[in-house]
């Protein structure tokens, strides 16, 4: 079982849930950015664990898929035709061996999750299938998508709830993206970083009342913010210590940077801020050009966010699995 | 009885995540610190993932496994455990030819010290260094121990790719390129040693912790080395 990638879209790379308990080795996570579409992309098709996605970013691959599969696709919504034919969101979809899955573009939102009944067979690299684009560790040789790769899908039956398929079906029910996705461009979570009394009084207000706009100049490491350029009211001589994916940092251009998955493992900018871990998804979702607003929390409060969100993320995985074993 | 470990500065970082700080500068005494917490947290707290820096140490946790609820006081309990676990410094060699095309900065470093390449060479391979922490890279050694008549402020321009196994100075800190990067530290010399191997059992050659030594080769010793490397993966 396998597929094949005939364009690799502007950059796809397989993750899972990241790379743990190597960061004292310099390795870092890496692993999806849009958490909770990825675990949802693999309850959609039936898979158990935390099997590898496909993360697709603003523009999709076309995919060739050599055996019959179960597909789903969650995150932003992106264009699918699958021989033609249009496919829904956030549903699963049969397509038949041979299918040729042309996935588009994406009018809100930055990243869409494929997965795939069985799961993306890649070796796991210590621990995980997930692709550090950074270190060139993990599936692919630590690459994104190539024209010509082909990816091995893992041997599982075709999913019961589609047999006797013969030709592309989606199921009659989907999930509604709408609590998972942010197009309200709300506020995000952010709570005072260790040198936010650094900052001079001007760039302390503006870090919670002004707007950012996500850079071009951002990736799976980080988002780059343009805005107002925030200052230190003196100097900091830092010592390098730990960074993680959500932590604010001013370099000296005063532009600063948030950091996602790919976060480097340390770092010697000051920390003014730290996002909630419930909006990571939400900010990975943010797209260059797209605006920021951040509002300050408490880790109390974020921490209640966090659970609250992880709750109704396993009542709907459990229910998927549910609906799935009678559809 | 206060214990090394008394009036903590644990700095809750993310919901998952603490900071323990032991100090704001660059300095062995504090960063051996860092690496005894290290060694009780994860004898007594084997769930905790601690990430060792020069003056910190991350913890970060699973909260599906552990609640973040007192654990201060857990933590607390863990440093001031005096069966300190047993912390084996090993040492790891590491064969270095300095200069010529390996080290291209090297005649430069040797004109800010003030000396000739030679000297920088003897002083440079002359102390145990520490490997205070890993990042940057996977497996890029930060080395706490360079002779202070070596340090030289980073290049203005950053090189856009330095080679795989380049020994480098960036300031007061000595290190070693994993794989070929972009990097703005001045370069003296090159190893043929593989820092970070994905096939070795660890996959890091350098541990936080451990100590280091360069061992001065010659360019032959470094090509027939590098196929003896080269053979091993």
């Amino acid at each position: 079982m396998s597929v094949e990638v005939i364009k690799p879209g502007l950059l796809s790379s397989l993750q899972d849930g990241g790379r743990r308990g190597y960061a004292n080795l310099g390795l870092g996570r890496a692993g999806a950015m849009d958490e909770p579409a990825w675990r949802l992309a693999n309850a959609l098709v039936g898979n158990h664990d935390d099997e590898a996605a496909l993360e697709i970013t603003l523009a999709g691959p076309t995919l060739r898929f050599q055996h019959d599969a179960v597909i789903a696709l969650t995150g932003a919504v992106i264009e699918a035709r699958a021989d033609g034919q249009a496919l829904p969101p956030w549903t699963s979809c049969f397509l038949p061996a041979g299918t040729l899955l042309r996935l588009g573009g994406m009018r809100h939102g930055c990243r869409s999750y494929l997965a795939v009944h069985g799961g993306f067979d890649a070796a796991p690299v210590l621990g995980s299938r997930s692709t550090d684009l950074h270190a060139h560790i993990g599936p692919l040789d630590g690459r994104a998508l190539q024209a010509g790769d082909v990816i091995d899908i893992g041997g599982r039956e075709p999913a019961a709830w589609f047999r006797p398929a013969q030709d592309v079906q989606a199921l009659r029910w989907g999930l509604d993206p709408q609590p998972w996705l942010d197009y309200a461009r709300a506020p995000l979570g952010l709570l005072r970083g260790h040198h936010h009394g650094a900052l001079d009084h001007a760039s302390q207000h503006a870090l919670f009342a002004q707007r950012f706009v996500v850079s071009k100049d951002s990736n799976r490491t980080g988002n780059r913010m343009d805005g107002p350029l925030l200052r230190l009211d003196h100097p900091l001589e830092l010592v390098s210590e730990a960074t993680l994916p959500g932590t604010l940092q001013l370099p000296p251009s005063g532009q600063p940077i948030l950091l996602l998955a790919e976060a480097p493992v340390t770092g010697g900018y000051p920390r003014i801020g730290q996002l909630a871990a419930v909006d990571l998804p939400r900010i990975a979702q943010r797209r260059p050009g797209d605006a920021v607003c951040f509002r300050e929390s408490t880790m109390d409060e974020a921490r209640q966010r966090l659970r609250t969100r992880n709750d109704a993320l396993q009542q709907l995985i459990q229910r998927i699995a549910q609906r799935l074993e009678s559809p | 009885m206060s214990h090394p470990f008394a009036n903590l500065q644990l700095e809750a970082l993310a919901e998952d995540a603490w900071l323990l700080r032991f100090g704001e500068t660059i300095d062995v005494a504090v960063n051996a610190r860092v690496h005894t917490a290290a060694a009780l947290l994860r004898a007594h707290l084997p769930d905790i993932e601690c990430v060792p820096a020069y003056a910190s140490l991350l913890l970060r946790v699973d909260l599906d496994v552990r609640s973040s609820d007192g654990l201060r006081e857990t933590i607390e309990a863990a440093l001031s455990n005096p069966s300190a676990p047993a912390t084996g410094t090993r040492e790891v060699i590491v064969p270095v030819w300095y200069g010529d095309e390996a080290g291209a900065d090297l005649q430069d470093v040797a004109a800010h010290a003030r000396m000739s390449a030679e000297e920088v060479i003897a002083r440079h391979s002359a102390p145990a260094y520490h490997v205070a922490m890993l990042g940057f890279a996977p497996g890029f050694p930060y080395l706490l121990g360079l002779d202070p008549a070596l340090s030289m402020p980073r290049r203005s321009q950053p090189r856009t790719s330095v080679p795989a196994g380049s020994v480098a100075i960036g300031g007061l800190q000595t290190g070693i390129y994993p794989q070929a990067l972009p990097g703005g530290w001045h370069l003296i010399g090159r190893t043929p040693m593989h820092l970070f191997d994905l096939g070795a059992s660890s996959p890091s050659l350098c541990q936080p912790g451990d100590r280091v030594r360069f061992q001065v080769i010659d360019e032959h010793e470094y090509r027939r080395l590098a196929v003896d490397a080269g053979a091993a993966r």
